[in-house]
């Protein structure tokens, strides 16, 4: 059986981790050609084409196509979806906006945020945050997916598949791009660090927060946030940690002045160790707490730094 | 400007799910079911985009079983101006697909032509992120999901974007889809005097037959089942004892 696979692309670059967690669950199914899409997306094609399990990879570069537009995003994955019987990505925002597009225009249900693939047909998917697991087995003739990336291992790099290049299907120019507001940082990409900090409401203002990314750094980390920290206002919104905000697996996640909400928990209760610091012991996060530390934040989050 | 705002009914995001023995899903009977948070900020959106002057009229609409009845009269109770129900099923364990969902909504938006539809971005119940996009989809319409800010200027709307890297920005012409993220509002209660009043606001009452949408099932339930538990771990007493079990661990 054959296979697209959307490469998750920003502004040129391959998101190597969430294009190479895709490849291992879409390898699964079939053979697997990588669609790099973007204003410029040669370099991005380039670097799937190395890709362990890529037999080959179609470029599509085209202005229409840059940030990720969905109506045109959509429209170029639909003129080419007649050779494939599954079409997948990795469950980014991007792919989350664009493929249920697909599925519709296709007639086909999306099946989203899966997390484990049974057969050709039959898929695993987390339900009511991640509360319950369903099987599915897709009716339809092709299967639109998105791949929970915390839960496959990168496929590794040594493939050398062929590039071809593209056009664009029509654009249906009913949407354009106006700006990104984007924060630089050197810290590592949430979804793919080896080690999260996050802080909740419980560290109590955007000024305290550098306490978190303090921490962090020691650790060489990246920053999450609970809901709650990033509606107050201490984190931006790209750090949210959860049912709605981002999945993460690491090796090491360490939950600050964050109560574990069953939302949040969503988002990183299948990080290998899991510590929580917290001042009230019945704070629910110690229920997945490798080690909990009942503590004040800013007594122990200091004193770990030191003596990290 | 008319705008559409689809409503689900969903459990209450404070109650405990708990899944059914037999593996067919998650129990659903005699538990508190509310409006999917995310729909809420949706009517709060609409409420305000009338109060600004820029909407005249809220239709809120939901797609499944009869008791959704009552998450069209919170939103009528909110401000929805009347409601439309589609009856899809008399079971409240079937969970009517975005894809179906999406027909009916688009044969309501024939009838209704509202320049604008506010979707939650997703339903906390499947999780699945999707209604909205396929709404757009079968319209042939422009789509702006998981929205922070809207500001309608004329025949276009310009939506901010909670997206991985950040925010983004795009402009998306009328009619259109626009797909609400958590921090877009806070939506309002209903007062006392006006869930009364809602109770006199129309709700028309329809099946999936008249539109003509089959509802059964893409994705068949093979099972439902518990995600695996994590193993109990321990309380250390102090950030030393910390420190040496995650050295320990090989953690740090
Ligand atoms: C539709 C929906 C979607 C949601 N999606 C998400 C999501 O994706 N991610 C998410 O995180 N939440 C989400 N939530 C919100 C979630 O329900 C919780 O409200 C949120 O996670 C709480 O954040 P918190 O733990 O930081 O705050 P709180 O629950 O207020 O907890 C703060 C904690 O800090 C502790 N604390 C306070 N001061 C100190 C101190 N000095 N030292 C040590 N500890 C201290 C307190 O004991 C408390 O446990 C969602 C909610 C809804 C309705």
């Amino acid at each position: 059986m054959a296979v697209l696979l959307i490469a998750e692309i920003s502004d040129g670059e391959l998101s190597m981790d969430a294009t190479a967690k895709a490849v291992t669950a879409a390898k699964a199914l079939g053979d697997v050609t990588v669609l790099a899409a973007g204003s410029s997306a040669a370099a991005a094609g380039e670097a799937a084409s190395k890709i362990d399990g890529v037999s080959k990879v179609l470029v599509a570069e085209d202005p229409m196509l840059g940030h990720r537009l969905a109506e045109a995003t959509a429209a170029l994955i639909v003129s080419l979806a007649g050779d494939y019987d599954h079409i997948v990505a990795p469950a980014t925002t991007d792919a989350k906006n664009v493929m249920p597009r697909v599925a519709a225009l296709l007639d086909v249900m999306v099946i989203s945020d899966v997390s484990g693939v049974v057969d050709a047909d039959t898929f695993e998917r987390p339900i009511y945050a991640g509360n319950a697991v369903q099987t599915v087995k897709s009716n339809d003739a092709k299967k639109v997916i998105t791949f929970r990336t915390s839960t496959f291992d990168a496929a590794g790099e040594g493939g050398s598949a062929s590039v071809e290049t593209i056009s664009a299907a029509e654009n249906p120019g009913l949407s354009t791009w106006v700006e990104d507001k984007v924060a630089e940082s050197d810290r590592p990409e949430l979804t793919s660090a080896g080690v999260v900090v996050s802080g909740g409401r419980g560290v109590g203002s955007e000024e305290d927060f550098a306490l978190i990314e303090k921490l962090a750094d020691k650790l060489g980390a990246a920053v999450g946030a609970s809901r709650a920290a990033v509606d107050s206002g201490y984190a931006p919104n790209d750090w949210q940690v959860g049912q709605t905000g981002k999945v993460v697996a690491p090796d090491l996640y360490v939950a600050v002045g964050i109560s574990g909400a069953i939302q949040h928990l969503a988002g990183m209760k299948d990080s290998k160790i899991i510590v929580a610091i917290n001042k009230d012991e019945e704070s629910p996060i110690f229920q997945v707490a490798d080690y909990g530390l009942v503590a004040d934040l800013f007594d122990a989050v200091p004193e770990l730094i030191e003596k990290l | 400007m008319k705008v559409l705002v689809p409503v689900k009914r969903v459990i209450d995001y404070n109650v405990k799910v708990r899944v059914k023995a037999d593996g067919s899903g998650v129990d659903l009977a005699n538990v508190k079911m509310s409006m999917n948070p995310f729909d809420e900020i949706a009517v709060e959106q609409a409420i305000r985009l009338k109060e600004a002057g820029q909407a005249e009229e809220i239709v809120a609409v939901s797609i499944g079983v009869k008791q959704a009845q009552e998450t069209l009269r919170t939103a009528l109770a909110m401000g929805a101006d009347r409601a439309i129900l589609v009856v899809a099923s008399d079971d409240v364990h079937k969970d009517i697909e975005p894809l179906a969902v999406a027909k009916i909504l688009k044969a309501i938006v024939d009838e209704e032509q509202p320049g604008l539809v506010l979707c939650g971005k997703q339903a906390i119940d499947n999780d699945m992120n999707a209604t909205g996009q396929m709404l757009s989809a079968l319209m042939g319409w422009s789509q702006a999901t998981f929205a922070s800010d809207i500001a309608i200027e004329g025949d276009k709307a310009k939506v901010t974007r909670e997206v991985d890297g950040g925010l983004q920005t795009i402009e998306v012409t009328m009619p259109t889809v626009v797909t609400v993220d958590l921090r877009l509002n806070e939506p309002r209660y209903a007062s006392l005097p006006n869930i009364m009043k809602a109770k006199k606001k129309p709700l028309d009452e329809k099946t999936a037959e008249d539109y003509g949408v089959d509802v059964s099932n893409r994705l068949e339930i093979v099972k439902t089942v518990e995600p695996a538990e994590r193993a109990a771990g321990i309380k250390v007493g102090s950030v030393d004892e910390l420190v040496a079990k995650l050295k320990e661990a090989g953690a740090v």
